[in-house]
């Protein structure tokens, strides 16, 4: 499977996302430049942390006018499967991609620590290899993190199953100290409706070796393989209906 | 064009034999612009002018040293085909005037000085000092008012300056230390030490060479910012209110371009065209062209009007003083120049040729086509004044003997010294300041803050290099050589309990005025403790930087050198850290017993019980014994390497029960530890001697850990068990105190955000 990992000026988790791909998931990696339409191929789009375009304006505000959106868009548009971290999470929210905006955390600092998040809905292609309500230890690093929506759209959100990752503590409770940095209803990772392109602050490729504390963050790019090679990605792609209607298929 | 009068040339901070022998140098009268050239680069900061004579006693050579002192970084090799560079620099002055800013710019000048070698910079520390931010800690100058808001306030603005360039940089900081002294007040330090990485064959020198390559002048536009910032803000006492007219002198930083910077770079020289580079730092375009034309035994002339400009209208001594960031000088090939122009635009950066190299060994400047400026590089250098200044041995300070007996306190008083310890904002958990920083970023953090040194692997290699960054300021101020000697073994102890093998150190020497003898003969005393030191612990100096004039209304630092220590470790995987990992090992504390009763009673008034407990300050810094200290250093690496040691801690600030506590709180551990009876308690528990690891070992493996501490002859002592949920002391049989880890755990954990955070919302609303 081929993962492409696209570079703004300012990404600097472009190489730890491309490093977690290469060697911890042993999986084709390629960097793909913001100023380019062409995926290369990808059969999954990263979208790494950072700060593009220097978090002028607002964080992912100038990143989502990129000529590289252009062509994630329509890659989404036909099913193709897109990944935000961090950062990235903050573009696909600026570029539509994603409902919802992130605010300051709550306690107006930037924040890098090990957290805890519980997967909400392991029926995607970015959780499958999770296990329902499995805990994991992933690590955030960034200053607006706090995600806001309004009151319709957090029902829609929490009703379609699309709360995918929520801050928890270690045993999995829900609590507000658990919180790090105020998102409602501790969303810590969102899906589109469609099922594939999910948004998430936590770093999955900071915690894909052991030597640095956390494997957990493979499970999601495990789920990512897993998801290619049972649909086939690119082939079935354009007619995917739903992440359930998938998750059926692949039983 | 102005006239150059005795004034302007004192307002330059020219001395009248300063401009004599200028006049001698040039064979006339120096132009404005000239003199303006003449003040930067011979300004303490640039010209090391009272320094220079002293540091060639450090030792700066050894068999991995590839570049020692002189170019932007040090280089080492670390084998495989790989090598790291690194460096220490301050930005005291800025910092005090403008905390945000001055500690941002900090941080991207020493970002630039290990890309400007062709190094990926791969970590940065910070070794901050502050005034006291609790109302109780005690000055050696009893009459100084401490402001506890004023010294808060530039706390944070540092800490969010450092966040700031470094997080949005991409460069993960992994530690550093943080320390708190009313002799920080007016002067705070702001040390940032950064390491980078470069395959052997791929570093870049600031040297100039074949004369009529371009020269071709990359990144941010020259404003009026910061101009002056080397001769007039580092390099002059503060006074009255000067903290905030000297505003306009600090620069102001923008990661984002220093971050596009470093990837372009990188790719040009990856075009095999740059034949040279230099950084834009302290004295911006004058410094870059006269010191790599300088090294190259060549010349550069530049014709100003082609430098890309942010403003209108600015002269041609403006230019060159400019102190803009996110600025490099490079010299390409002649005819593959368009090769290296590529990249920067690629990365959206201005690129511009903006003059030559020549033959003669001058630095040329011309705007609108005619000489502005014409210097040999050597006069601004290599001739630049050095002055062998006056020393005097000072009063001492303090008395020698406590002010009064020390008298005995029970078990339940001494708990209680040791949870005071603990919430001192000095040793307590520095989680405020670290959480701040994305210290994961490249994910080879392999040990982040918190540790007594930070670990980085290397994904190509699987190697581990280890940083640690030490002071003690309080320590020299009682015996600057003394001090400086611990604060080398203190720096290596701290990379040794990693697994790492020290290779090589940067020196960051914070003084106050050095035109007074006694600063002077504290300089002195500190660079011959510190070769000592660095000589028979085997770790040379590869650059540095010192920093003098830190004084307020002639109100010195205490001498405040500061090492960092790059070590390496060839399995990274193979590391160790201090928290006990499980219950029922063995608690060996490698390395010496404490003093006698006389050491103790003199040396104890250096400890930082003495004042946070005691509110006293007397005595000298515990000697260090350099052999000691090495054999417990490789003593410790080995227990690591053969897999004997679970755990180990150096012990240091407030001694064996904090480093205990320290072991005990990482996991929620406890630990019990038996202290001999007889004498205070406070000699084991508390005193700061130095030489002494904590490690923890399984009962199994005890008897190869002490034969191997044995072919050291270092002392293991089992001095107590891991396990239960308490720090217990025993002493002669009985307990002298107990308590639960829950309970230590709570001034640790919060002592340090408490102070800062305390009033916080009142000083914010306080104008600046």
């Amino acid at each position: 499977m081929k993962f492409g990992v696209v570079v703004f000026p300012g990404s600097n988790c472009d190489h730890d996302a491309f490093c977690a791909v290469e060697h911890a998931l042993g999986q084709e990696a390629a960097f793909l430049w913001h100023e380019s339409r062409d995926l290369a191929g990808s059969d999954v789009v990263i979208l790494p942390g950072g700060f593009s375009y220097g978090d002028y304006l607002r964080t992912g505000a100038i990143a989502r006018f990129a000529p590289i959106m252009s062509a994630v868009k329509e890659f989404v548009a036909q099913g193709g499967l897109v990944l935000g971290i961090c950062n990235g999470f903050q573009i696909l929210l600026e570029a539509g991609l994603l409902p919802g905006a992130m605010l300051r955390n709550r306690g107006l600092k930037f924040i890098c620590r090990p957290v805890h998040i519980r997967v909400e809905n392991t029926e995607t292609p970015f959780t499958n290899a999770c296990r329902p309500r499995q805990v994991l230890e992933v690590p955030i690093a960034h200053a607006e993190g706090n995600y806001f929506a309004d009151a319709a759209t957090l029902d829609e959100l929490e009703r379609n199953g699309q709360v995918v990752f929520r801050y928890a503590t270690p045993d999995g409770a829900i609590t507000d100290e658990a919180n790090p940095n105020g998102s409602l209803h501790n969303i810590a990772g969102i899906i589109n409706r469609q099922g594939n392109v999910l948004g998430m602050m936590p770093h999955p490729e900071r915690a894909s070796d052991a030597l640095l504390g956390s494997r957990d963050g493979l499970f999601i790019f495990q789920s990512l393989v897993h998801a290619g090679v049972h649909a086939g990605v690119r082939a079935v792609a354009a007619g995917r209906a739903s992440p359930k209607a998938e998750a059926a298929a692949r039983r | 064009m102005p006239e150059i009068t005795s004034q302007l040339v004192e307002e330059h901070n020219l001395t009248a034999e300063e401009y004599d022998r200028i006049l001698r140098i040039l064979g006339r009268e120096p132009t404005i612009t000239e003199l303006g050239l003449f003040s930067v680069m011979w300004s303490e900061h640039c010209s090391y002018k009272s320094s220079r004579p002293h540091l060639k006693h450090l030792p700066t050579r050894g068999a991995a040293v590839i570049q020692g002192p002189g170019e932007n970084a040090g280089i080492v090799d670390i084998g495989h085909g790989w090598v790291c560079a690194f460096k220490i620099e301050s930005h005291n002055h800025p910092s005090f005037v403008e905390p945000f800013q001055g500690a941002a710019t900090g941080v991207g000048g020493i970002l630039r000085d290990i890309f400007t070698m062709g190094a990926r910079p791969i970590a940065v520390m910070d070794s901050l000092r502050f005034g006291p931010i609790t109302e109780r800690i005690v000055s050696s100058d009893r009459t100084a008012r401490t402001d506890v808001a004023l010294n808060r306030r530039i706390l944070r603005g540092v800490v969010g300056g450092i966040a700031f360039y470094g997080n949005c940089f991409g460069v993960p900081t992994v530690g550093g230390e943080v320390v708190f002294e009313p002799c920080y007040q007016s002067n705070p330090l702001v040390n940032v030490f950064a390491l980078g990485v470069a395959k052997q064959d791929q570093i870049f020198y600031a040297r100039a060479r074949g004369p009529g390559n371009p020269v071709i002048y990359v990144g941010a536009k020259t404003g009026r910012d910061g101009i002056h910032g080397a001769s007039l803000l580092a390099s002059a006492e503060f006074s009255g209110a000067d903290g905030q007219q000297k505003r306009p002198n600090v620069q102001v930083g923008d990661p984002f371009l220093e971050k596009l910077l470093l990837e372009a770079c990188l790719e040009a020289m990856q075009t095999g065209a740059v034949l040279g580079i230099q950084d834009m730092g302290a004295a911006g375009l004058t410094c870059s062209t006269c010191e790599m034309g300088g090294r190259g035994a060549v010349g550069i002339e530049i014709e100003l009007d082609r430098v890309p400009q942010r403003e209108t209208g600015m002269t041609p001594y403006e230019i060159m003083l400019s102190e803009s960031q996110e600025r490099m000088l490079l010299v390409a090939e002649r005819g593959r120049e368009h090769e290296v122009i590529q990249v920067f635009r690629k990365w959206g950066l201005d690129a511009v040729e903006i003059g030559s190299v020549i033959e003669p060994p001058v630095l040329r400047v011309k705007q609108h086509g005619s000489i502005v400026a014409e210097i040999p590089n050597q006069a601004l250098t290599e001739e630049a004044p050095v002055y062998d200044r006056p020393r005097a041995i000072p009063r001492r300070p303090v008395p020698l003997e406590p002010p009064f007996p020390l008298c005995s306190r029970s078990g339940t008083e001494l708990a209680e010294d040791l949870l005071q310890l603990l919430a001192a904002p000095t040793i307590a958990s520095k989680r405020w300041v670290f959480e701040q920083y994305d210290t994961m970023v490249r994910t080879n953090t392999v040990i982040a803050p918190g540790g007594d040194a930070a670990l980085l692997r290397l994904k190509e290699t699987g190697q581990g290099l280890a940083m640690a960054v030490d002071g003690n300021g309080r320590y020299c101020f009682l015996d600057p050589r003394r001090g400086a000697r611990l604060a080398v073994a203190e720096s290596t102890r701290n990379v040794s309990v990693t697994g790492a093998e020290p290779l090589a150190a940067t020196n960051c020497l914070n003084f106050g005025n050095p035109e007074k003898p006694e600063i002077m003969w504290q300089f002195r005393e500190v660079i011959e403790g510190m070769a000592e030191a660095c000589e028979a612990l085997a770790v040379p100096i590869t650059g540095g930087n010192v920093s003098f004039y830190n004084e307020t209304e002639g109100q010195p630092i205490y001498p405040t050198p500061v090492v960092g220590v790059v070590g390496l470790l060839e399995n990274a995987a193979l590391h160790c850290t201090p928290p006990f990992k499980n219950e029922g090992r063995s608690i060996l504390l490698l390395g010496g017993a404490p003093a006698s009763r006389e050491e103790f009673a003199i040396t104890f008034g250096s400890s930082q019980y003495a004042q946070t407990n005691l509110g006293m300050l007397w005595g000298l810094p515990p000697g260090v014994n350099l052999d000691s200290e090495r054999s417990v250093q490789a003593c410790c690496r080995r227990l690591i390497a053969a897999g004997l040691a679970e755990s180990a801690h150096d012990l240091s600030d407030g001694g064996l029960a904090v480093a205990v506590a320290e072991c005990s709180l990482g996991r929620g551990v406890g630990a019990a530890v038996n202290i001999p009876s007889g004498g205070d308690p406070r000699a084991w528990l508390f005193a700061e001697d130095p030489s002494r690891i904590l490690v923890s070992v399984p009962g199994n493996l005890l008897a190869d850990a002490k034969r191997i501490a044995g072919e050291y002859n270092v002392a293991a002592e089992i001095i107590g068990t891991t396990g239960g949920a308490a720090l217990t002391v025993w002493q002669g049989g009985r307990v002298l105190f107990d308590i639960p880890i829950a309970s230590l755990r709570i001034p640790y954990e919060t002592g340090f955000e408490r102070a800062v955070e305390q009033g916080s919302a009142h000083e914010e609303r306080m104008p600046r």
